[in-house]
């Protein structure tokens, strides 16, 4: 008999071990909800898909009585535009100081240790300053978002520009090469995969900042929808708003790696 | 194999199980910080509820829960057998999630601790317009909708934001919040600021917002211990509290301590809250006609702001008993306004 350390599945039974725990946990549940609707057909806790089904498909696809927006879609566009906002500002700074800080030894002595303690602040903590200087509009959760994940990403731009072989701008300068011309052509497009790397890592940080900025104060959004009916306990729209920003930031993952893949396919080179 | 269909998932779910099917001697009732509420605090610290407790033969266990959002959840989701809330929260949360509630107790109404504020005006028609911080779907939503029904205004023509009560107070006159709805100690907080104004408080539609002990229903039904114990406890605190005499000042002065303020400042509050401090006063409210009035607004109000459920009919969906009439559906009564056991206390048979 084969030994089980030598045993690997094929790629068809693969897929299907990868989805097991996940058909479990539906079984697990539904039996659970149904123990409890047969106990108290309102229970709230443990809804049926059915249920969710039909909150989701409401608030999807039927004007809401008090807006007349289609609250699905309104909340999810707002979210987006918030995280999208606050993650790009944060790139593009992330992507500028960390350059600047990791190829010019001059800017790094001044800002590096500025950048470190900032970079030590917890976001959420500063966050009633930020809300009472900037109010509760939406520039304070763009903010909060870029603040949370901009220093992420300087750093580590920082540490991947200082990787860099220093050969490389020796060679670069004895064939001519500004500071300009060392920054556009060596060091930018060496950097950019790293960046969106870093993007995708911070993804998580963005959202967490996300709903905590909309859990506080909002008129939409998918933190806000949450907090919201968390009031009155309706997990019939909890439970499908989270498997939606689950893939929500599945699919923006998975776009970002393609993109890199797409953009820069030297860079995948030695990575699988 | 004959595999038990519905014991396995129950036994997963014991936690979360709300079914208290059988007679207990053990009770836990939770709490959370408010003026009326603050009686629990004395309660359980000066061993009175301990004492009721031993004279029925059963064990009460008084647990604060510091989020009042999050106490109403336990007690909905089953971890608890009572709970202090508003009788519009005990509406949209346990009853609309089928958990057969009883007021048991009605301690207060809200007598201006709730309030409408404007920066700059005076006068609530200048609401017309602006965007409004309050915590959604709370009393203050209520009160809101209450205020702004009686000048003739809706829900439409202001813009609802919804805000923590935590930041309410530090966001207020940075310029960017011109109009709030919120309760105490927020209120006389923000009105402290220069230029605010109270343009509409409770005290104008009093009796409408009330506080009170929520039980579940079937567990008091198997164990009128219960019932008679937090009764007698209650009102024993209350006459305890009132008045002037030092030792009521000092009751009061450890409700404060525990509510974080100091005997003035629970006295503030106090004033803003009509507590009824004996069984014949609450008794009054809960056997009144227009309790049945007040209960309507209420889930009128829950109904068009889908707080009975996205797909629920009409606003008289769950039934509401109390003893002067029934409002809603006979066939699917969720709140009962119970007067037997602050009759018995009125009547000092417990």
């Amino acid at each position: 008999m084969k030994k089980l350390v030598n045993y690997s599945p094929s790629p068809v039974n693969q897929i299907l071990l990868g989805l097991l725990p996940f058909v479990v946990l539906l079984i697990v549940y539904m039996m659970g909800s149904d123990a409890r609707l047969s106990i108290n057909p309102s229970d709230k806790l443990l809804p049926s898909f059915g249920q969710m089904g039909d909150a989701i498909y409401r608030l999807a696809f039927e004007p809401s009585r008090r807006t007349g927006e289609l609250v699905f879609w309104q909340d999810t566009l707002s979210s987006l535009l918030r995280l999208l906002a606050g993650v790009g500002i944060a790139a593009i700074f992330g992507l500028l100081v960390g350059l600047l800080t990791g190829a010019l030894p001059v800017i790094y002595a001044t800002f590096a240790p500025l950048l470190t303690v900032i970079s030590l602040i917890p976001p959420l903590a500063i966050l009633p300053i930020l809300f009472i200087i900037i109010g509760l509009g939406e520039a304070s959760k763009i903010t909060l978002i870029a603040i949370g994940v901009a220093p992420f990403i300087a750093r580590d731009i920082q540490r991947r520009t200082q990787e860099i072989p220093s050969e490389q701008l020796v060679k670069a300068q004895t064939l001519g090469a500004s500071t300009l011309q060392i920054f556009i052509r060596v060091l930018l497009p060496q950097v950019m995969p790293k960046l969106i790397d870093a993007v995708r890592l911070s993804l998580g940080t963005g959202w967490l900042f996300l709903i905590a900025a909309e859990a506080i104060s909002s008129t939409d959004g998918l933190g806000y929808r949450i907090f919201l009916v968390r009031r009155y306990m309706s997990m019939d729209i909890i439970l499908p708003y989270v498997a939606w920003i689950t893939l929500l930031a599945f699919l923006i993952d998975y776009l970002l790696s393609a993109l890199n893949a797409r953009l820069y396919p030297w860079n995948q080179e030695g990575k699988s | 194999m004959n595999f038990p269909k519905n014991k396995v998932p129950a036994l997963l779910f014991a936690l979360l199980a709300s079914s208290q099917t059988f007679a207990k001697e053990d009770f836990k009732v939770c709490w959370s910080i408010y003026a009326g509420w603050m009686p629990w605090a004395y309660a359980e610290q000066s061993g009175i509820v301990d004492k009721w407790a031993e004279k029925y033969d059963i064990n009460i266990d008084i647990v604060q829960i510091n989020d009042y959002v999050e106490s109403m959840n336990q007690y909905t989701a089953g971890q608890f057998d009572a709970c202090t809330m508003a009788q519009m929260d005990a509406l949209t949360i346990p009853a609309v999630g089928g958990v057969d509630s009883t007021v048991l107790i009605a301690g207060d109404y809200s007598n201006g601790n709730d309030a409408i504020i404007l920066f700059g005006e005076d006068d609530l028609a200048d609401i017309k317009g602006q965007s409004v911080n309050l915590v959604e779907y709370s009393v203050s939503h209520y009160l809101l909708a209450r205020g702004l029904d009686t000048i003739g205004l809706s829900e439409r023509d202001v813009q609802v934001v919804n805000t923590s009560d935590a930041d309410l107070v530090s966001v207020f006159g940075t310029g960017d919040v011109s109009a709030t709805v919120t309760w105490n100690p927020l209120v006389s907080e923000i009105l402290s600021m220069p230029n605010t104004y109270d343009v509409f408080n409770s005290s104008q539609i009093p009796g409408e917002i009330i506080d009170g002990l929520i039980v579940n229903t079937k567990t008091l039904n198997d164990n009128p211990a219960l019932g008679k114990a937090l009764t007698g406890a209650w009102f024993e605190i209350m006459s305890k509290m009132s008045g002037n005499s030092d030792s009521a000042k000092d009751v009061r002065t450890l409700m404060a301590e525990a509510a974080e303020t100091d005997l003035a400042g629970y006295d503030a509050q106090l004033a803003k809250t009509h507590m009824y401090y004996t069984p014949e006063a609450a008794l009054e409210l809960v056997n009144s006609p227009q309790l049945v009035e007040t209960m309507k607004h209420v889930a009128e109000f829950s109904f068009e702001h889908g707080l009975l459920g996205d797909g629920a009919p009409s606003a008289d969906v769950v039934g509401i008993e109390m003893p002067a009439g029934t409002y809603g559906n006979p066939d699917n009564i969720k709140l009962r306004f119970d007067n037997t056991y602050m009759k018995m206390a009125a009547d000092g048979k417990l």
